[in-house]
């Protein structure tokens, strides 16, 4: 509409015109204007959205179980008695796998990459790990399954029960048969899947030490691991951090990859062998099926518990990248 | 004495070069060895028939066509929402409210929407288009995507947006062109080549999204173009099939996870490839 606008303020002839034009331009820029804070504002709608719709979607599950909801670890829809507790506990454990091996790895990689590797291939491997970030989660999940379990249930759970499993105390954390399916196995596929994560951004934040810190390091007669530890580490440590915690938050959220192999067993286990579920899981398994009332309420619930445990994580991840860009000056 | 010091310290470099070397081979093994067994299983069952039949219960011979035409519809109607959405608030945090206050708050928040877990967004969703019209619908599905699309673009708009110089901006204003005006013809059009990546990226990420379609789009194993309706889509139809007993579906399974596959990495390629040869973005 303004450019019309314009192209008829430059043939207008008469001033009747003219100002005729520049009143249409104006009405044109307070339009724009007000059309790009709508939908700034609407970004900031929608996440309130989304924390008001789950809560009231939730209510009826949190007001008939109270505290109990978190508590339990029963899940038996025939009796409409829902607990969350083998999910949460879930969840949290899936998470805790993939970080412990993801991050050393994830770091390891983004340290290659800028201390180590050759600069030619630096981008294409760079790139390599990205477009690892990129394959979408279904496609980890039907791998997982076919060809991950497979190996867990063949090789590594045999191993780790005759091995570590023997061992009093630590035992119990790999006891039982080996199945194929379960923590363990969701936990290496999560780890797999946030480890490109972890590379990306410390490598972004690894690339903000000046070089001159660097090469006064090198210029003492520092070798490369004493760089990396004594100047580039402690350098960027708030912005891994974050990083980290941005992986978590994938982690912790992430559903497809994590429904196919964690065997979806509503129970607490001590050993990480056994089967078990993560919220996300549940909700993508029983959701279309869920009779309206208790039953799709305590999913929601368990939605809402989701959002806010990765609301929380997320929030403190963008304060302390946030915190490193001021130190970077950026 | 001092050379057993500085033994020490290189073995201790070479123990830590070595094990950062095994991380990276370890990284990109996993690569290799997913896209291997993509293409090991799926390429096989990569014919005619994927491309022209439906989705077919076991037993009959059947394609893929009903999954990918409703995947490529919800797909653009996710990007119809979403594209306007995020450029132009993207275009508010960079433009218009670069140093208030509220846009701090805005930033925060969308950079928390960008990773939110999808299964969240599906279930928002839900309560907003399916629970109010009482029934699965295409739409909801699309609405779904679109929200997780709207962060990525509204965060590439607003960093390409903070990379044209303000000399620009200037030199249009300076000669009398509105504000509106300015941005959209000077600097939308210096920024377009960034803009358009976040797009493509959104793209990609829309193309695999399986988790909130479940409860929103829901799946059919019929042809459907009627966007009110439940819609069958090629990361749900994957979702389905890869855990049936039956090996003509397992294998469709394999063949729609090539095919998904392929389309979001050769996205996000082009994606790099635009935004490389301009040297805008990183």
């Amino acid at each position: 509409m303004t450019a019309t606008a314009i192209q008829a303020a430059e043939t207008a002839s008469r001033p009747m015109d003219r100002s005729q034009a520049l009143a249409r331009l104006k009405f044109g820029d307070v339009v724009f204007r007000l059309m790009t804070q709508f939908s700034a504002l609407l970004v900031l709608v929608l996440l309130l959205g989304v924390a008001v719709s789950l809560l009231i979607g939730s209510w009826p599950a949190f007001s008939t179980f109270g505290l109990d909801f978190f508590i339990s670890d029963a899940w038996s829809p025939p009796k409409e008695h829902f607990g969350a507790a083998a999910a949460i506990y879930g969840t949290l454990v899936t998470s805790a796998i993939a970080m412990l091996i993801g991050v050393p790895v994830g770091v390891g990689v983004a340290v290659f990459l800028t201390e180590l590797c050759p600069l030619s291939l630096r981008r294409p491997i760079g790139i390599a790990i990205e477009l690892l970030a990129g394959i979408p989660s279904i496609i980890y999940g039907i791998w997982g399954v076919y060809y991950f379990k497979p190996v867990m249930q063949g090789y590594v759970q045999p191993f780790l029960i005759h091995t570590l499993g023997a061992i009093p105390g630590l035992g119990l954390l790999f006891a039982g048969p080996p199945l194929g399916y379960g923590v363990l196995t969701a936990g290496l596929v999560l780890a797999i899947m946030i480890l490109p994560f972890v590379t990306a951004i410390s490598r972004d934040v690894f690339e903000t030490v000046p070089p001159v810190l660097k090469e006064a390091a090198y210029g003492v007669g520092s070798t490369t691991f004493e760089v990396v530890g004594a100047i580039v580490i402690p350098y960027t440590r708030v912005g891994v951090i974050g990083g980290v915690m941005l992986a978590l938050g994938r982690a912790l959220g992430e559903t497809m990859a994590v429904t196919f192999v964690i065997g979806n067993a509503t129970k607490i286990s001590t050993s990480i062998l056994a089967q078990g579920t993560t919220i996300s899981a549940m909700i993508a398994n029983q959701f279309a099926d869920a009779d309206p009332g208790l039953f799709t309420s305590s999913l929601l619930a368990l939605g809402f518990i989701l959002f806010i445990i990765t609301f929380i994580v997320l929030a403190a991840a963008r304060l302390m990248l946030a915190r490193l860009e001021v130190k970077a000056g950026r | 004495m001092a050379n057993a010091l500085y033994s020490g310290r290189r073995r201790r470099n070479f123990i830590w070069t070595i094990l950062a070397y095994a991380a990276t081979a370890f990284g990109l093994s996993w690569l290799v060895v997913i896209l291997a067994t993509l293409i090991w299983n799926g390429a096989g069952g990569l014919s005619l028939d994927v491309f022209t039949k439906m989705t077919a219960p076991p037993g009959v011979v059947g394609g893929l066509l009903n999954s990918i035409v409703g995947s490529l519809i919800v797909t653009v109607m996710g990007v119809a929402i979403a594209t306007p959405l995020g450029i132009l608030a993207g275009t508010y945090l960079a433009e218009y409210g670069r140093h208030e206050r509220l846009s701090i708050v805005i930033r925060f928040v969308n950079d928390i929407l960008l990773s939110a877990p999808s299964i969240v967004v599906g279930l928002f969703v839900y309560q907003l288009c399916v629970v109010p019209f009482g029934h699965f619908s295409a739409i909801a599905g699309a609405v779904a995507l679109a929200m997780i699309a709207t962060p990525i673009i509204v965060r590439t708009t607003e960093d390409m947006l903070n990379l044209v110089p303000n000399t620009l901006r200037e030199a249009a204003s300076s000669m009398g062109m509105p504000r509106s005006l300015m941005i959209r013809q000077v600097a939308y059009r210096a920024a377009r080549s960034g803009i358009v990546t976040g797009i493509l990226l959104a793209v990609a990420r829309m193309a695999g999204e399986t988790a909130p379609l479940i409860f929103t789009e829901l799946g059919n194993s019929l042809f459907s173009a009627d966007p009110r309706g439940p819609m069958s889509s090629l990361p749900l139809i994957i979702y389905e099939f890869a855990r049936s007993p039956y090996p003509e579906q397992q294998k469709l399974a394999w063949t729609g996870a090539l095919i998904v596959t392929f389309a979001v990495l050769s996205l996000s390629i082009l994606a790099r490839v635009l935004s490389s040869s301009r040297g805008e973005a990183k």
